[in-house]
């Protein structure tokens, strides 16, 4: 495995020395957003995302989680206030160079259905323009980390998957240019409980080997609460609590939160 | 039937030197319909508000009575006159419908999660039109294109009355002295084409979409 220093010069970041401590990779500060004239989608929004931190944004439907974690990668534009990664407003960046330092996992992960797991896999290699050698050996280590070997499965199109060997190939495709950060719209929520509780599982596993800093969406409070170090909880485009989960649990910052965790506090509570 | 097979027998060398013409007008106006409607119908899935009218505009065209526009074009600077190059322009109006509509469809049919993540990850979108949304359309744009093809080569037929050549030359030769078996030794030959065609695409089209 690269170290992350390597992965860093390679991809011309150096906001780590630069600070000297350890600064957000992600960073929003105030960050406004709405669609045509509705409602606000995220209105004064300020989060960070620390190196090496996952932190999950969970809330009903609608309450701006996925519009928030798009915005980081531009996959859409905001309109007011500072998105930051890597220390660097991300609206002075080129949004493709950006996207590829930035892995990013969807729901049913969207792989390329004509590509095999491998070429799937080395997509962003490859358009970094890597030497062949070098992507061939990194989809190697990759698809061994989410335990698919590549001789086994290399060749196989992602069709001929199970939804969770999908998703771990999605997540593969997202480590491959070792990203110093990833991104994850509901990465488990296609998958049955029981493969969705040992892909979350793994992903704490592979999460702590490469050193990632996550950010991550999804609806599922148990899943917050089980795989993030700090989870946000976000209503109608605000942030109602920050904080660890025994945080959120213990003292739930005011009625909606108290609301919104009480059915899952005899399944996280061991 | 062998009073017919002794009849095309007799005029083998014409028939096929004929349907040799049919299938050159036919490629070349194809051709330029791929050429021509495949970037369009891109361009029209990156337009959305122009899709309408220019997708209305192409069904309208469609309307037109093939032998009136024929006649049209002969007048016309470059594209006009007597001739298979007249033939091959009519002929592209024709094929140019489906290929459009079925190259705008076929984008615009792609998974958009798929197309979503070829975004996240960092394509540019020439990356992701050339790695990702045309090989996944490409079924239904090919499905496009052979049906353009078979309404060619029949159309073709129409085009020996501007002087274009090819199997139509027999049928109106037919027609005029009254010779059924002169009609079939056009028809018969265009219809095995179109089948041929329609066959020999659809199993491409297949593969493709395996």
């Amino acid at each position: 495995m690269r170290t992350r220093e390597e992965a860093q010069t390679k991809l011309g970041i150096s906001w780590l020395k630069a600070d000297g401590l350890a600064s957000s990779v992600i960073e929003f500060r105030d960050v406004c957003k709405s669609f045509g004239s509705g409602p606000p989608v995220l209105d004064h929004l300020s989060l960070h995302v620390a190196e090496g931190e996952t932190l999950i944004l969970v809330g009903p439907s609608g309450c701006g989680k996925t519009t928030a974690l798009k915005l980081v990668n531009r996959l859409l534009d905001h309109e007011s206030g500072t998105v930051l990664a890597f220390g660097r407003d991300v609206r002075g960046e080129d949004p493709i160079a950006l996207r590829r330092k930035l892995g990013y996992v969807i729901q049913e992960a969207g792989l390329f259905p004509h590509w095999s797991v491998r070429a799937n896999v080395e997509a962003v290699p490859r358009l970094l323009g890597w030497k062949p050698s070098a992507i061939r050996a990194r989809s190697e280590e990759l698809l061994e980390l989410v335990g698919l070997p590549a001789g086994e499965f290399g060749e196989r199109r992602p069709r001929e998957l199970s939804g969770g060997q999908r998703q771990r190939v999605g997540v593969a495709r997202a480590l491959a240019a070792d990203p110093p950060a990833l991104l994850m719209d509901e990465p488990f929520g296609a998958l049955d409980p029981i493969a969705r509780r040992s892909m979350q599982r793994e992903f704490l596993d592979w999460k702590r080997r490469e050193g990632l800093a996550v950010l991550l969406v999804t609806h599922d409070l148990r899943e917050a609460f089980r795989l993030g170090d700090r989870v946000a909880i976000l209503d109608r485009g605000r942030v109602r609590q920050v904080g660890t989960p025994r945080e959120i649990l213990e003292s739930p910052a005011d009625d909606f939160v108290r609301e919104f965790t009480e059915d899952e506090i005899p399944a996280v509570v061991p | 039937m062998s009073d017919f097979g002794d009849f095309f027998w007799v005029r083998r060398a014409e028939i096929f030197a004929l349907t040799g013409e049919h299938v050159l007008i036919v490629l070349a106006s194809t051709l330029l319909a791929v050429v021509i409607g495949v970037p369009l119908g891109v361009a029209l899935t990156r337009r959305p508000r122009l899709a309408r009218p220019v997708l209305g505009f192409a069904n309208v065209v469609q309307t037109i009575p093939s032998l009136a526009l024929f006649g049209f074009l002969i007048p016309l600077p470059l594209v006009g006159g007597i001739g298979a190059r007249t033939a091959i322009a009519a002929l592209v109006v024709y094929a140019l419908l489906p290929i459009l509509r079925n190259t705008y469809t076929g984008i615009l049919s792609v998974d958009p999660a798929v197309v979503e993540s070829a975004t996240g990850l960092g394509m540019t979108p020439r990356q992701r039109l050339r790695q990702v949304e045309l090989p996944l359309a490409l079924p239904v744009v090919l499905a496009g294109v052979r049906i353009a093809t078979v309404i060619s080569i029949g159309l073709a037929t129409i085009a020996a009355a501007i002087g274009a050549g090819g199997l139509g030359v027999l049928i109106y030769r037919g027609v005029a002295i009254v010779d059924h078996r002169l009609i079939l030794a056009g028809a018969v030959p265009a219809a095995l084409l179109a089948l041929a065609a329609d066959a020999g695409l659809g199993l491409v089209e297949r593969r493709l979409a395996r």
